[in-house]
């Protein structure tokens, strides 16, 4: 029995392991007719004035030009609604269970590790994802009840640059980015200098949506943390100096800046999956612009 | 007060006291700031120890605290290494003396003062304080390349059983010698760029910066640096197991050439990163990997064909079974090698997976996720050293019968446990998806805690019996104030 039971742990382990993920578990309200309304106006930008700040985590001094910048992430229901009326106008075009659209290509410098990004089309999103939020029903698309007021999520950085650019927006530069979560003072995080469970939507953060016992991290809605409480969960006000939402945590947001050299597109903020380091407003991720996640989302610039 | 000039003697005069000293230092460091991260992060656990420590945490400061930790760790167990090859090889007593008294002092100054620094609040003096005490270790190093100076005829290789030159010269004090210099060069590559300090160098974290195609000298060199150094303590070790265990024979005529060859180039590849040799620096670096490599590998060889001999020197025709009884019958033995080889496993061979698969795999992913890969598999390789010190730890407090195996196959099966945990979490991107991960994380995430929680409550167990041993008059301490490895190693 002795050398029986190492073996029936380790057994049971690697089955706990194996158990499979329900990524349609029911949402903290428990009924998706009623969910957790943050009362932000998702169609809202934040003016950011022309003018210096600090960038990076060593306080490099830069300048920026005045601009807009989404108040929070662009949402499933807004990337649905964009999907209905692009794929009327021919912008996108569904193929493969995948939504593509046209991109204009990259210069290619042969450098060590690059890859070519050529004029084309490019994936948009996955459409045959089970962690996709957006559905489409052969006419029309629409996003799976309860999650309308999430970020919207498993897109690439050509749908995130394709639906900015289809209404004659951009993705915010990095430089953009960090200044409107940062504003002109030094800080770590677009509130301030530390960072409390509810402050943010991070790993192991203890959000209601989140149950690291079985399926993880989930998204929030956008601009949740807004010092409201829901059903008991008290959060705190988060809003960056210029007043966005969810610029540090809940999903990574994709940058626009093409950079020589490099195929990678940037991305800021951390997200659910991510320890707290990660959502200090200087931190750099990135992957190939291809690359979709149910943690990755973005908002546009103008 | 002869108490205390007694147990002073033999924690700060001898070998095995110095030994002990480093592994308590070290255990302490893990145990305190381990809790600031991972899952005791995600317990809380964090938060109590800043407050209850006073901890002065700055967001921005946080690449900068961690460089001072890994330094502050290494040091304790560079002195570690030092103890050993000091009192394994022949050397005259002035450098013996001074070199382990500097380097004493020279890791007890880093890594209190270091830590001081990098996390209760910055008091410059302390950093001041914290460089001297890497300058003292380099000091000490220096000494060190003297002390083996391999040419001096006192230490030619009279017995041809071990690798040696035609003229006598002893092969395998060439190869501590070569380690010992290029680690000492090698230091260099990160203590220029630190010397830049806030004049023109800020601190990074090399993997953060793993795919930005643009680089200065100065973060190559760090990156050189890091890499070497990692290397030359598993190159070290493995030549410190070699000689504890007396590697001899036709294999260690092999094995020695090739550790030297193995070594120069294997640096050579690495300086080269920062001269306009960048771009074939990595196959230089293969190119001297591999000797380095097969040297252990005949290491391997060697003691593992010894550990069955003895083991069935009293059996006509032993058995297979009989056998691999006979290899795993003494854990202290056979567990650095099987270290060695399960680092194939967890590292190395993951590392070629990655080089080979880099483009086609792991640069589809998050740099983020690259990240994870990349300090997982330094944080397993550093932790494999720990290990095998362990053990020949073990084997120096001349453990004996149950608590011999209990010891020694706690260490393996238990360290085991959390880097094979480790490597499947750096790799689970292979098998699952982001979405569909927690259930794998969480069962990894218990086997790792599992694995290193009980093998740092061993480690606790063993310093509070040497910590008891101490305040007896007539405690094992007062046999091994007297000892010397080198009377120690296996004949």
């Amino acid at each position: 029995m002795k050398r029986i039971l190492p073996t029936i742990i380790l057994l049971a382990a690697l089955l706990a392991a194996c158990t499979d993920v329900d990524l349609n578990a029911p949402l903290p309200t428990g009924d998706t007719e009623h969910r957790y309304e943050t009362g932000i106006n998702v169609d809202a930008w934040a003016q950011i004035p022309a003018g210096e700040f600090y960038f990076g985590q060593h306080e490099e001094v830069e300048a920026t030009e005045a601009y807009e910048i989404m108040l929070t992430d662009v949402t499933a229901a807004q990337y649905a609604a964009f999907l209905n009326e692009a794929l009327a106008a021919g912008f996108v075009k569904l193929s493969d269970n995948q939504i593509k659209g046209f991109y204009p290509g990259d210069a290619f410098h042969s450098v060590k590790h690059e890859e070519r990004i050529d004029a084309g089309d490019w994936i948009f999103i996955p459409l045959n994802d089970p962690a996709q939020r957006v559905r489409h029903d052969g006419a029309t698309f629409s996003v799976q009840a309860g999650y309308e007021n999430h970020p919207m999520t498993m897109v690439s950085w050509f749908g995130a640059w394709g639906y900015c650019n289809y209404y004659n927006w951009r993705l915010p530069t990095e430089m953009e980015w960090e200044k409107a979560g940062r504003g002109t003072d030094k800080r770590p995080f677009p509130w301030g200098e530390d960072i409390l469970r509810a402050n943010a939507n991070f790993y192991a953060s203890r959000d209601p949506f989140e149950d690291m016992s079985s399926f993880g991290s989930r998204t929030t809605p956008v601009g949740f943390y807004n010092g409201q409480t829901y059903d008991g969960y008290a959060t705190i006000n988060s809003a960056s100096p210029y007043g966005l939402y969810d610029m540090a945590g809940n999903v990574w947001q994709w940058t626009g800046n093409v950079y020589e050299g490099m195929h990678y597109r940037f991305l800021r903020g951390g997200s659910k999956d991510t320890y707290d380091m990660d959502l200090r407003l200087w931190v750099r991720n990135n992957a190939t612009p291809t690359y979709f996640s149910p943690g990755v989302g973005f908002r546009c610039a103008r | 007060m002869q108490f205390i000039k007694d147990r002073f003697k033999y924690l700060f005069a001898s070998t095995k006291g110095l030994i002990l000293v480093a592994i308590a230092m070290i255990a302490v460091v893990t145990a305190v700031w381990g809790m600031l991260s991972g899952p005791m992060a995600e317990l809380g656990v964090r938060e109590v120890v800043v407050k209850l420590l006073g901890m002065k945490m700055v967001q921005a400061e946080r690449e900068g605290r961690i460089i001072i930790l890994y330094h502050s760790i290494a040091m304790a167990v560079v002195a570690i290494e030092t103890y050993m090859v000091t009192s394994l090889l022949k050397m005259k007593p002035f450098y013996k003396t001074a070199i382990n008294a500097i380097i004493t002092v020279g890791y007890i100054v880093t890594m209190i003062f270091g830590l001081g620094f990098a996390y209760f609040g910055h008091n410059w003096a302390f950093h001041g304080l914290y460089i001297s005490g890497l300058s003292l270790i380099f000091f000490a190093g220096v000494l060190m390349v003297i002390a083996l100076w391999p040419w001096d005829k006192e230490f030619y290789q009279p017995d041809a059983d071990y690798a040696r030159a035609k003229s006598g010269l002893d092969l395998e004090r060439l190869a501590f010698f070569v380690t010992a210099l290029t680690t000492v060069i090698s230091a260099l590559f990160g203590a220029i760029p630190g010397s830049f300090f806030g004049n023109g160098f800020e601190t990074f974290l090399a993997e953060n910066i793993i795919r930005y195609p643009e680089k200065t000298t100065m973060e190559y060199s760090i990156i050189g640096h890091l890499h070497i150094m990692l290397a030359l303590i598993a190159v070290m070790i493995t030549l410190i197991v070699g000689r504890w265990l007396n590697f001899k024979g036709i294999l260690h005529k092999f094995a020695m050439p090739l550790m030297i060859l193995g070594a120069i180039v294997l640096n050579l590849g690495v300086w080269g990163v920062v001269t306009p040799l960048e771009p074939v620096a990595h196959m230089i670096i293969y190119v001297g990997a591999t000797p380095s490599m097969v040297a252990a590998l005949l290491l391997l060889i060697w003691s593992w064909a010894k550990l069955i001999r003895e083991g069935t020197a009293h059996l006509p025709k032993p058995r297979f079974g009989q056998r691999i009884g006979a290899l795993l019958r003494d854990p202290l033995k056979f567990g650095p090698t099987w270290q060695m080889l399960f680092m194939n496993f967890t590292t190395s061979g993951l590392g070629i997976f990655m080089a080979v698969k880099l483009d086609e795999i792991f640069r589809v992913w998050p740099a983020r996720e690259e990240r994870i890969e990349l300090t997982g598999h330094w944080h397993v390789l550093s932790a494999i050293i720990a290990t095998i010190i362990l053990l020949y730890y073990g084997d120096m407090l001349k453990l004996k019968g149950k608590v011999r195996q209990l010891y020694g196959w706690s260490i393996i099966v238990l360290s085991d446990i959390a880097f094979a945990g480790v490597t499947i979490f750096e790799m689970k991107r292979l098998f699952v998806t982001e979405a569909a991960q927690q259930p794998l994380v969480n069962a990894l995430m218990y086997a790792i805690d599992f694995g290193l929680g009980m093998l740092l409550a061993l480690l606790a167990v063993v310093m509070v019996w040497r910590l008891t041993d101490l305040l007896k008059k007539k405690g094992r301490w007062t046999e091994e104030i007297h000892q010397e490895l080198s009377q120690e190693a296996s004949k």
